[in-house]
């Protein structure tokens, strides 16, 4: 007997069940098909400004930082300025998501870069695939165009969500994933964000930029 | 395999721990940064308990199908392209995954926090075979430089101090300038993280642990604070996924359930800094993430646990809330329990893995306060779990022959109302009179463990039950 | 809060279970127990008894737990409440009892029976009789340790407040971690002392950080711990039960203190 079959076999002696019980499997299959969601905390049920309201304070309180643009061309500059109020070199990593590429880059003085970061990119700028109010996360999706690298290995990680991607709850976002990749799929990397590194392993003192970025910057664009 | 244990040590082990003072000043970080914070999180939620209840709901519901969920699992890692092993125990893991590890011909293995693999002590076991493993958590990066086990699940060097951790790096890190500032736990974070970002872009394979797997999609979550467990996983080719069989969850609702519990319980954060999905290897144009992706699925004891009534244990998700919360883990520390697992958790969960025999300490070290049950996520009653220990090892004869004629002793009377009354009517009277000098005794025969800290209160003298007697006769006449 | 059944005399039949450390050790707690009970309008009655059965229950001893607890539940089945001066006796019986007889229906509903009409004599007090106010005297601050199983199995934790608050002369000074166990656990104290010294030693700085003199408890096992380890460091703390003081009977001296020295205290 294979060692995946004995544990099968084990696991089903011990529950006292064969593992083809016509009622057990549409249990499961239901519970997977249905998905359902729980309790889910009222905190984040606000819509609106309120949401984003919501959003910002918590972002915030994980020790994020958040500034809010009117459109998608405003956001080159934005990041530009972020840089320069912290002193930092005006270089900037990014993929090639198309939301980022049709901003206007080119209209500030930043020398920017694509691809994913191989641990020397001091900075980098992310486009999320949502937001969550309830604590402020974000959600981040790897594919061709957004490498999950640049959402660990730079020092400074600036991250662009559309207001409207802004959800109340994760299972907001677990249905726009559903949408775009199918019922059961998804892609290879999902990252919930929610403030920069840390560690709190040396006398649970908290210290910011254990491994991944030392700060992280929200860019909300209204549109 | 053998298993390498101080947990039948364990009152030795303790009595050291509490003559340590480093150890008690570092335990103290313990008592009060955890506590606080986990309930200042409960607080700011109000649906807090409703989601304790559905956390522990959807972890019995899982373990009730774990072949089912566990079938449907497969599946999926499979549709997406990856790899999934079966080990029945620790031997076979190790087996797996360093045949996994030559195939990738890795020199460099990086390794995110992990208690199974701990548990499988897989990294002497790649050690030995000449591949290097890497912890990057800063505590357990820390604790593999010092060849210690952790001795708290979340926070693994919690027993250390900032001079303890700068003399391992000075030991360690001899390719840096010995004459460097290291006085600030800040300049020890950055040096760890600049050594372990050559070793993060080296490493050949990477280990991760998984806080939950979850059914419909064949996904395996962790749950960091640092980023190191991406970093483990996104970078090398090949990425491993350890996992016990009963991190299984049904779906990404019930996962969000479970996440939306464990950072509150754990460190009082909403949620954790990096809650990472992943499912399968890199996609076909994606520009990095891993080539390979194994998941290796191991039981050691799991499913024997399973229809049991430490069942309930299989819904433990190693938030550490309640050694954060227990006077005994406060006491002692971690490393007293003697093995991979403290506190209440380890006190239930270590007999079932190596033995109670081994580990029979470590359920009868609890004054059951029950402060670990009131803040489990998961609701699992650990004392009456310790307590079903304590009456395994009473049944197999391995509680104390001193305490079993105590018991019998004491139960012979007890069972005999009437010499009872005639016993303690004149015991009392003898200790009621030996101590009315001084109202206490500081050394009574059969008493050295309770008089060697504290005095023993003398009894007034009569018993209740011979004094009311008296009363209620007067009273009648 | 429930409705009392009305007994014979229109009055609750109450059986008082003293507990073994009462019994034995401190006697006056369960007279301060009765009188409480009594001043709230309850027939008190004391039936002869022994032991609950926590020690074995805890040493992993089923079988005379389950012979112990048989002896119980008859010895109290003709009562309308059974009142225990103690939170983890009481507990006992609410939380455990029934567990003992899972397997047994006839036993477990006779063991149910009794788990439903057990209290702690505070919250007995309190939220079964509505008893708000006590009729006592007791000068000075006073500190409050909450004993664990009272705490986490019954819920004890404001009826003893709110019956101290109406104590004239009393003021409550609040410990820290008031809530945290001082380290006694019935056998656990003696197999593990070291551990269990240090965990009292916790418990003795945060008793003495409130610079009360007089330190209350409502379970005699923590109560003897407690004053164990002050007496043994030579601090003069004065510890009693919270019945005690409730009934005010406080004429017995402290606990862990002969007559004489008590009356010393007193004067000084």
């Amino acid at each position: 007997m294979s060692a995946r079959d004995e544990i099968f076999a084990s696991i089903r002696r011990s529950l006292g069940v064969k593992g083809n019980e016509a009622i057990r499997r549409q249990i499961v299959q239901d519970r997977l098909e249905r998905a359902p969601k729980g309790v889910i905390p009222t905190r984040g049920q606000v819509s609106g400004e309120e949401r984003i309201a919501l959003f910002r304070t918590m972002a915030e309180a994980s020790l994020a930082t958040v500034t809010e643009v009117g459109s998608p061309a405003e956001v080159p500059q934005s990041v530009a300025l972020y840089l320069r109020n912290h002193n930092l070199p005006a270089t900037v990593r990014m993929g090639d998501d198309p939301r980022l590429k049709t901003m206007p880059w080119s209209e500030t003085t930043l020398e920017i870069s694509h691809g994913p970061s191989q641990g020397g990119d001091l900075n980098a700028v992310s486009h999320a695939f949502g937001g969550v109010a309830e604590t402020g996360t974000l959600a981040m999706i790897s594919g061709p165009e957004n490498p999950s690298t640049l959402n660990f290995l730079p020092d400074n990680h600036i991250i662009v969500v559309s207001a409207k991607d802004i959800a109340s709850d994760y299972e907001s976002v677990w249905n726009r994933v559903r949408f775009a990749f199918g019922k059961g799929s998804m892609p290879r990397t999902v990252n919930w964000i929610t403030g920069p590194s840390r560690s709190g392993d040396i006398e649970q003192t908290l210290l910011l930029g254990a491994h991944g970025p030392r700060r992280l910057h929200v860019i909300v664009v209204q549109e | 395999m053998t298993v390498h244990t101080t947990s039948p040590q364990f009152k030795q082990n303790a009595a050291r721990a509490l003559h340590d003072p480093q150890l008690q000043k570092a335990l103290n970080n313990v008592k009060q940064g955890f506590i606080d914070k986990r309930q200042a999180a409960a607080d700011k939620l109000p649906e807090f308990e409703a989601l304790r209840d559905s956390a522990r709901d959807i972890k019995n519901h899982t373990l009730e199908h774990l072949d089912l969920y566990l079938e449907a699992y497969e599946e999926k890692v499979k549709a997406s392209g990856g790899h999934v092993h079966f080990a029945r125990n620790a031997d076979e893991a190790r087996e797996i995954i360093l045949n996994i590890c030559r195939d990738a011909g890795a020199k460099t293995v990086t390794k995110g926090k992990s208690m199974i693999s701990e548990e499988i002590g897989i990294n002497h076991y790649l050690e030995a075979n000449g591949i290097r493993p890497v912890e990057t958590d800063l505590g357990e990066y820390i604790i593999q430089l010092r060849n210690e086990l952790p001795s708290h699940i979340i926070a693994p060097a919690v027993h250390l101090n900032a001079t303890q951790v700068e003399q391992d790096f000075r030991r360690v890190h001899t390719h840096l300038d010995a004459k460097r500032d290291l006085s600030e736990p800040v300049q020890l974070l950055t040096e760890a993280r600049a050594v372990l970002r050559e070793r993060f872009l080296a490493a050949d394979v990477g280990i991760t642990g998984a806080n939950f797997l979850v059914a419909e999609t064949g996904t395996s979550i962790i749950v960091t604070n640092e980023g190191n467990g991406d970093l483990t996983q996104i970078l090398p080719k090949t990425h491993i996924v350890l996992a016990s069989i009963e991190k299984l969850v049904p779906t990404l609702e019930d996962a969000s359930q479970l996440l939306r519990v464990l950072a509150r319980s754990a460190t009082g954060q909403e949620m954790s800094v990096y809650t990472t999905f992943s499912t399968g290897p890199r996609r076909s144009g994606d520009a990095d993430g891993p080539e390979n992706y194994h998941v290796v699925m191991i039981d050691n004891g799991r499913s024997s646990m399973l229809g049991t009534s430490f069942e309930e244990m299989l819904r433990c998700i190693r938030c550490g809330a309640c050694m954060n919360h227990c006077p005994v883990y406060h006491a002692v520390g971690g490393h007293a329990y003697g093995w991979v697992y403290p506190g209440p958790m380890g006190a239930v969960l270590t007999p079932s893995l190596i033995g109670v025999d081994k580990a029979g300490h470590l359920p009868n070290a609890s004054t059951f306060c029950g402060r670990c049950e009131s803040v489990c996520p998961v609701r699992i009653p650990l004392p009456k779990l310790m307590r079903h220990w304590r009456e395994r090892e009473f049944e197999r004869h391995l509680t104390p022959a001193s305490v079993r004629s105590g018991l019998r002793l004491w139960g012979f009377f007890a069972k005999r109302p009437a010499l009872y009354r005639f016993a303690t009517r004149a015991a009392m009277a003898t200790l009621g009179f030996a101590g009315r000098q001084r109202g206490r005794f500081s050394w009574l025969p059969l008493a050295k463990g309770w008089t060697k800290h504290r005095d023993f209160p003398a009894p007034e003298g009569e018993t209740f039950q011979a004094r009311w007697q008296r009363e209620r006769n007067r009273r009648a006449a | 809060m429930s409705a009392l059944p009305s007994s014979r005399r229109g009055k609750p039949r109450v059986g008082l279970f003293v507990t073994c450390l009462v019994d034995l050790m401190r006697p006056s707690v369960g007279f301060a127990a009765v009188k409480l009970l009594e001043d709230a309008g309850c027939i008190v009655e004391a039936p002869v008894q022994t032991c609950c059965g926590q020690p074995a229950y805890n040493s992993g001893d089923r079988g005379t737990t389950r012979d112990l607890a048989m002896r119980m539940i008859e010895t109290f089945q003709g009562f309308d409440y059974v009142v225990a001066p103690s939170g983890s006796c009481a507990g006992m019986i609410r939380k455990h009892y029934p567990e003992l007889f899972e397997e047994d229906p006839n036993w477990r509903a006779k063991a149910n029976a009794l788990a439903d009409k057990t209290f702690e004599l505070t919250s007995f007090l309190v939220d079964v009789l509505g008893v708000t106010q006590v009729d006592a005297t007791y000068h000075g601050a006073v500190t409050y340790h909450d004993s664990c199983s009272g705490l986490r199995e019954l819920g004890v934790k404001p009826q003893p407040r709110m019956l101290l608050s109406s104590v004239r002369g009393l003021t409550l000074v609040e410990m820290n971690d008031s809530d945290v166990c001082c380290g006694f656990g019935g056998t656990f104290a003696v197999k593990y002392s070291d551990i269990s010294a240090s965990i009292v030693e916790a418990k003795a700085r945060n008793v003495e950080a409130t610079h009360a003199p007089t330190l209350l408890a409502g379970d005699l096992g923590c109560l003897m711990n407690m004053a164990g380890k002050l007496s043994r460091d030579g601090k003069p703390v004065k510890v009693r039960h919270v019945a005690e003081v409730l009934a005010n009977m406080t004429h017995e001296p402290a606990i862990g203190l002969a007559k004489d020295a008590a009356l010393k205290q007193n004067q000084s």
